[in-house]
């Protein structure tokens, strides 16, 4: 199940078949029993005259994580920043093209931005924690803005930060502000904030980047325990960290979907020969 | 002992500086003077200030006592006071702040937070700028055509209010989106990332973080309104005022006003009356500004404990 892409290859049916149109379908189902959770559709973005994405076709399968690989400016940032629809927060940013969530193409009229974002979470390459609220408060920053309370605020504190692999950091100090923490227990507690709103999809863009490499393996050990509850789309440069991480892997170059299949078989019997010439590091 | 094969340390400790490649920069000369005339620059204005403000407290000190802030004017320059000149302002600057700051924030949110960059705004941008460069004394010709005469306020506090708003906005504004700016775009789109639409992420997140920045650009902004006399003097506020404001319609003088009346009147008590006033006037601004430092200070510890 490695090959290329291209709109009209029948093999990439196989991963996921693209789910109906229609809004309240049934996901569809792979042979393996994969449901592709979310469902790229010839996806273009712009910022201003600039095409970043020339055309994406891509399924994030459920309960996996899917890594998005390729080099600097090849969009892959954009494109997980159009699965919740935080592309078009930019001025000048434009998006064509379809985006199932369950089923439902999210860039419909009718789809409310903001209660996309509450099901699709976000991780982003800078930690970034609200420094005027305490850790506490940032954990639950989510839940304040939908003027929501948790019937226990305490456990819900408790459990996204465990899921998140910081409890046992921040426990006594959860009322002091996020911003004394650490790089990556800040990258951790804006982890467990997008957790706490019990997301569906949770997409990380190169949530790394800034983190020495001990903080690196926490969080993708992290990543590993994540993917099998919520869906992971993670964006990386390192490919290392997406054969560690992802199920299966998107290469991304030049705007365009080059190659996307299991991580493993992309990384050792690439299809196409720029994929390849990519992950030995001979471009990038 | 390290040996062989770096050598060993006599090897390397045998030469001077002096035999470095020649420097043009090794003469002092330029890098002296440079710094002398930046000392002047600092020291001139410095010394100005503190002649101007020895001469005041030389003068005025003696003069001042509760009776002379307490006592209203009279022609008799020992018994005359500030009362009314003191309340005058205190009235002016409350209205003042009640009017500029809601307008002046609301502006700057919308400019930064909402606007898109077309040709319209860069225009507003421009002209806000340029406003906050005009003249005070243009500000006092239209609110002596808008409020005093077109909207009927009369010679009032409340005319007074809204040209000194009016005066204000501009710096506001400017103050208020500098401070929003501030704002790392990061911690927007962490807010939108949690489903947040944009009037939350202002109230719960960009507003919180540059508060002190927005409290400072306005208390400097009302430090410098109290001390304006121009606009005032345009509209028609009154020098000599035996009563308090008792509603926003009545009649009012200002400290500015009262300061300046005082001397342009020929008698010499009357010039000791103005260097009082002005201590009085300096100890407010300096409380005011001394007030935007705390503010500051006090929350951006917040921010970070």
């Amino acid at each position: 199940m490695n090959h290329t892409i291209d709109k009209n290859s029948p093999r990439l049916e196989h991963v996921a078949p693209p789910p109906p149109t229609s809004a309240g379908s049934v996901p569809a189902r792979t042979d393996a029993g994969l449901t592709s959770k979310m469902w790229v559709e010839d996806l273009r973005a712009w910022f201003g005259a600039t095409e970043v994405l020339k055309g994406v076709t891509l399924p994030i399968a459920e309960h996996r994580a899917t890594a998005i690989i390729g080099p600097s400016g090849c969009g892959k940032s954009t494109l997980v920043r159009c699965l919740n629809r935080m592309h078009e927060v930019v001025r000048g940013a434009r998006v064509t093209g379809r985006v199932f969530l369950d089923g439902v193409d999210v860039y419909r009229p009718e789809v409310n931005p903001v209660r996309l974002r509450q099901r699709v979470g976000m991780v982003f390459q800078k930690p970034n924690p609200f420094p005027a609220m305490s850790i506490r408060q940032n954990v639950l920053a989510g839940l304040r803005l939908q003027k929501s309370r948790a019937d226990d605020e305490d456990a819900l504190v408790e459990s996204s930060l465990r899921q998140a692999a910081l409890w046992d950091e921040v426990k006594d100090v959860l009322d002091r502000s996020g911003s004394h923490l650490s790089g990556g227990q800040q990258q951790r507690l804006c982890i467990a904030r997008a957790l706490a709103m019990k997301p569906d999809v949770l997409l990380m863009d190169e949530p790394c980047s800034a983190l020495d490499p001990i903080a690196t393996a926490k969080i993708e050990d992290l990543i590993h325990e994540l993917r099998t509850r919520y869906t992971v789309a993670i964006v990386t440069h390192n490919m290392q960290q997406a054969s560690r991480v992802a199920d299966y892997t998107a290469f991304l170059y030049l705007g365009t979907l080059i190659e996307f299949g299991e991580t493993r078989q992309l990384f050792t019997k690439p299809a196409d020969p720029r994929t390849e010439a990519y992950i030995t590091g001979r471009f990038g | 002992m390290i040996e062989k094969p770096y050598g060993t340390a006599a090897a390397v400790q045998h030469a001077s500086p002096r035999d470095w490649p020649p420097d043009s920069r090794l003469n002092p000369g330029p890098e002296r003077a440079f710094r002398a005339i930046c000392a002047l620059a600092l020291v001139l204005p410095l010394l100005l200030l503190a002649t101007l403000l020895g001469r005041a407290l030389q003068e005025g000190w003696p003069r001042l006592s509760m009776e002379f802030i307490t006592a209203y004017p009279s022609r008799v320059p020992a018994n005359a006071g500030i009362l009314p000149a003191l309340v005058g302002s205190a009235f002016l600057m409350g209205l003042t702040a009640v009017m500029a700051i809601p307008l002046g924030v609301g502006a700057a949110i919308y400019l930064e937070e909402y606007a898109g960059s077309s040709r319209l705004t860069g225009l507003i941008e421009v002209s806000i700028s340029n406003l906050a460069g005009v003249p005070s004394i243009i500000y006092g010709l239209l609110g002596l055509e808008l409020f005093v005469r077109a909207m009927a306020f009369g010679r009032s506090l409340l005319a007074g209010a809204a040209t000194l708003a009016l005066l204000l906005l501009p710096m506001v504004i400017l103050a208020a989106r500098e401070a929003l700016r501030t704002v790392p775009h990061s911690m927007r789109e962490a807010c939108f990332a949690l489903g947040a639409d944009r009037w939350q992420t202002v109230r719960r997140v960009v507003l919180p973080m540059s508060l002190p920045g927005i409290l400072t650009g306005i208390i400097l902004a009302l430090a410098r309104a109290i001390g304006e006399t121009a606009p005032l003097i345009t509209i028609g506020a009154l020098t000599y005022v035996p009563f308090l404001p008792d509603s926003v319609h009545s009649p009012f003088t200002a400290l500015p006003i009262q300061i300046f009346n005082w001397i342009s009147r020929p008698q010499a008590g009357f010039r000791v009356n103005a260097a009082a006033g002005i201590i009085v006037l300096l100890a407010i601004m300096l409380l005011m500004n001394g007030a935007a430092i705390w503010l500051r200070v006090r929350f951006e510890r917040k921010l970070s404990s």
